[in-house]
């Protein structure tokens, strides 16, 4: 029982941090911040898949938090090459 | 024997989002993206890999059950998120957002300054361009 109230303690604390990030990306004055904030958010979600994986005491969750964290690398660095360069895909000219 | 797992699987993953809500305060306070970059690659990588470590221990003692994929992904935020911080730095100087008014030294801008690195605007459109 009080391992439970745990988890979802944290799991409220992980939303508090998400919203904290949804402040930032309203807000960031250039879009780098914002690119940031997104980044972080993606992580902050990592986290929370894997407290619910605890939460519901299962196995299958896990291959979701590896999906997570490709989308989200692959996600910043396109929007990081967007912003140095203007296009995310060159083409040879 | 589930009762170790349970507490050392709660600690871990309660100190991971303490780490994750102090990395949030981190990004909504400090002044610019350089400084904001600390608090969200470092911090937060602390955090996810608390709550990863206290996810892995609690299937490992209460049930058993070694899991690769969690290793492997554990493995891969730790690679990721020091690079993206990085890329995402590096665009920003590059399109020359501005650094906070309380910074001191700015030892990289005479180095793009002679090598014109800098992204102008006109530039960017022009490769808009070309693209179409």
């Amino acid at each position: 029982m009080i391992f439970e109230t745990v988890l979802i303690t944290a799991l409220c604390i992980l939303m508090l941090a998400i919203l904290a990030n949804l402040y930032r990306i309203v807000k960031g004055p250039s879009s780098a911040d914002r690119v940031q904030a997104l980044d972080s958010i993606g992580i902050n979600l990592i986290a929370s898949t894997a407290v619910f994986s605890v939460l519901l005491h299962t196995h299958a969750f896990f291959d979701l938090i590896l999906l997570i964290g490709i989308l989200s690398f692959i996600g910043t660095v396109a929007f990081a090459r967007f912003i140095e360069r203007g296009v995310v895909i060159e083409r040879k000219r | 024997m589930s009762g170790s797992g349970e507490v050392v699987g709660a600690v871990l993953i309660l100190i991971g989002a303490i780490f994750s809500l102090i990395s949030a305060i981190g990004i909504v306070r400090l002044p610019d993206v350089y400084t904001r970059s600390h608090a969200a690659s470092k911090s937060s990588t602390l955090g996810v890999l608390c709550a990863l470590v206290g996810t892995l221990l609690y299937f490992l003692i209460s049930d058993g059950f070694f899991s690769i994929r969690l290793i492997l992904g554990i493995f891969f935020v730790f690679l990721t998120a020091p690079v993206a911080a990085h890329v995402i730095c590096r665009a920003a100087y590059r399109h020359q957002v501005p650094l906070a008014e309380q910074s001191v030294q700015d030892e990289l801008k005479d180095y793009y300054m002679e090598n014109e690195i800098f992204v102008v605007e006109d530039k960017v459109e022009l490769v808009n361009d070309q693209a179409k």
